[in-house]
């Protein structure tokens, strides 16, 4: 089992024609993902690697193909609408990967897909993957194999890391999210942590969090009353200074909100175990298997 | 992106937004002069991207020209935060009866825009949260509707009894509103919002924050830039497209992806030492990033090592190879460097390096140890 995504995905890739876009739709063909079509306007009729179908419209896709997940690689000035496209089309998961959304078109694209009922993850993500299923986004597949720990994670660099240090040590993986590193976006960590929780594959989590917002200490507050299944957390930018947005647009801390310090010690008192290394995951998901 | 404080005020006077004249002097001779034009006692405000300019003595009210020129002798060139202060504005000081707060921020819970208000105003917003929070009002707008009318008059109400007030109030809520979303704004302030003896409203400051992510799309906006007021590192680090963040440690770190930088800073601190910079050189492969990320770490003097930490993921760890030989070609390095990479083309990397004379570790956790070792001299880790 898994979340979000399984063998019944279907993936329509929003940007197949771009440099991003044609790479990673190759890359998801390579590990087995079911790719279904693609869309560039102005390129439908076009076919990506000799079996890939390209649309001008999602709509369009949708109808000939009947593709349930988007992935988006468009470029920023152009990844609201993608979002919205696929929404309006029908799509029930829309994986964003693009960088460099504005944070205004976000407050717009949020109740627009919120109110069309499917489902965001990003933008500014990596994306996902059940290992040795289905991979949406860039998470490169040989880091990961298929096991019983759940990963969710603001980052993309530091979730491989920790994902390739639990592989190595034989500690497998149901599904890992990017939910990504902006200060609005789709899916949260309670949403992950709710989807893991239901999974009966899935015995315990990874997360990992950084500074800025308050998504980590919600998400706590979920662990201590909502979960019975073990969870590890880090939390990155301790030494983060106050004011400066580290990287990632939502990784800020504001004033004194959003610290590393305040986001452990609401882990520490949910019962969460803490990471303070991400090499620290290894025995403590270990201990709790 | 930051911008002046003079900057903010020109935005929300195209808006309509009452703000008090004012004007920008580099020299102090300038300063003298605009102050003499007035003809007024005026205030002298250092134009500064950092907070907390008044605590650190960069906003003098000065009563004679010569005053004026005296202020702006102290004040430009002063540091502020460590950012030396380029320039002042003049502007007539104004006689005040009250000052309130305005201001718009991104609200992430709640996924929109917030305004918040706040009759106690002339001080920092936070400490009103922190101590007296019924004095402050949060709205939520909604992205489809902008804000109505009607919302703009309650903000109004909540700061000012007096109707004329609350009304003047409630337009300057909808200029502001306008001011925002058509500047791409991830925070607006007007604080303080004042109410003159003479009973009108004045924005005293103003301040703007604008969501990098928007600059492509407004190249008016964008060209408010003021490269002067910046970190001389860190612009060098924007012009290259690096994401750069310099701190007080001696550890220099390279790292790709935001998070991963977060926590090779974080490991640092861990095993004893003190990371001397944030820096990310994101995710696609370019050797010439690994060249640029090394000239602006090898210029600040504290930096005692220098600390690769690549994950190959999109990354191609034979063009991070590539970009370290191809550095340390033209310009050899005076201090140690400690080189962590694996993933994605890790055997040709390895080799690169070695052809070179360098070595290249596979765990994080080693590399950081040695790194923090070689900038204490053996003192830490």
């Amino acid at each position: 089992m898994s979340i979000f995504i399984d063998r019944n995905t279907k993936v329509v890739v929003q940007g197949i024609t771009g440099r991003d876009g044609s790479f990673h739709a190759k890359q998801m063909l390579d590990y087995g993902t079911c790719v279904v079509a693609g869309v560039t306007p102005g390129k439908g009729g076009q076919t990506f690697e000799n079996q890939v179908p390209v649309f001008d419209t999602v709509a369009d896709s949708v109808a000939a193909t009947g593709a349930n997940t988007a992935v988006i690689y468009v470029p920023p000035p152009f990844a609201a609408d993608a979002m919205m496209e696929a929404a309006d089309a029908g799509i029930a998961l829309i994986v964003c990967i693009t960088e460099g959304v504005p944070v205004l078109d976000m407050t717009r694209v949020s109740p627009y897909v919120q109110d069309r009922g499917a489902r965001l993850i990003g933008p500014n993500c990596p994306g996902l993957i059940t290992p040795g299923v289905s991979k949406v986004g860039i998470i490169p597949g040989r880091i990961c194999t298929p096991g019983t720990v759940g990963v969710v994670s603001r980052s993309g660099t530091l979730t491989y890391e920790v994902v390739y240090q639990l592989t190595r040590a034989g500690i497998g993986q149901t599904t890992c999210v990017g939910i990504g590193g902006d200060p609005i976006n789709g899916t949260s960590f309670i949403d992950c942590l709710q989807a893991f929780e239901a999974d009966p594959e899935t015995r315990a989590v990874a997360m990992m969090g950084e500074i800025g917002g308050t998504d980590e200490q919600q998400a706590a507050a979920f662990v201590r009353d909502h979960m019975s299944k073990p969870v590890v957390g880090f939390i990155a930018g301790q030494t983060a200074p106050p004011g400066r947005r580290m990287g990632h647009a939502g990784a800020i801390i504001s004033g004194s909100a959003g610290t590393a310090a305040e986001k452990i010690d609401a882990f520490k008192a949910a019962g969460i175990g803490i990471a303070q290394r991400p090499v620290d995951f290894v025995p403590l998901l270990k201990d709790r298997l | 992106m930051n911008i002046h404080e003079y900057q903010a005020k020109d935005i929300f006077r195209r808006y309509g937004i009452p703000v008090p004249p004012g004007d920008v002097a580099t020299t102090p001779d300038e300063a003298e002069r605009i102050a003499r034009a007035y003809g007024t006692g005026v205030v002298v405000k250092a134009q500064v991207y950092a907070g907390g300019r008044g605590k650190a003595g960069g906003v003098k009210l000065a009563r004679t020209p010569a005053d004026a020129r005296a202020a702006a002798l102290q004040i430009i060139g002063m540091q502020i935060k460590g950012l030396t202060v380029p320039k002042v504005l003049v502007t007539p000081a104004a006689d005040i009866a009250s000052e309130a707060y305005a201001g718009i921020i991104v609200d992430r819970g709640s996924k929109r825009a917030v305004f918040m208000v706040s009759p106690a105003g002339g001080i920092d917003i936070e400490e009103v949260a922190a101590t007296m929070p019924e004095k402050i009002m949060r709205l939520p707008v909604d992205p489809r509707y902008g804000l109505l009318p009607f919302e703009a008059t309650r903000l109004g109400f909540f700061l000012y009894k007096n109707p004329k007030l609350a009304r003047d109030a409630a337009k300057i809520m909808r200029q502001m509103w306008q001011a925002f979303v058509g500047s791409g704004g991830s925070l607006a302030e007007i604080n303080p919002l004042a109410v003159t003896t003479g009973g009108d409203l004045l924005a005293l400051d103003a301040k703007m924050v604008i969501d990098d992510n928007e600059l492509d799309r407004r190249p008016d906006i964008a060209a408010l830039r003021d490269e002067t007021a910046e970190n001389p590192s860190e612009l060098a680090a924007r012009r290259a497209n690096l994401t750069f963040i310099k701190l007080d440690g001696n550890v220099g770190c390279v790292v790709n992806g935001a998070g991963l930088a977060m926590a090779t800073m974080d490991l640092v601190k861990y095993y004893g030492g003190e990371p001397a910079n944030f820096l990310d050189i994101g995710g696609s492969s370019n050797p010439e990033k690994v060249v640029n990320a090394l000239k602006i770490i090898t210029r600040d003097p504290n930096v005692k090592a220098i600390l690769f930490n690549i994950f190959g993921g999109i990354t191609r760890t034979d063009d991070v190879a590539n970009g370290i030989v191809a550095a340390t070609r033209d310009a050899p390095l005076d201090v140690p460097m400690v080189i962590r990479l694996t993933g994605t083309n890790e055997e040709i990397a390895v080799q690169i390096l070695q052809q070179h004379g360098f070595s290249a570790m596979t765990d994080m956790d080693d590399a950081v140890q040695k790194a923090v070792r070689l900038a204490t001299g053996g003192k830490a880790a």
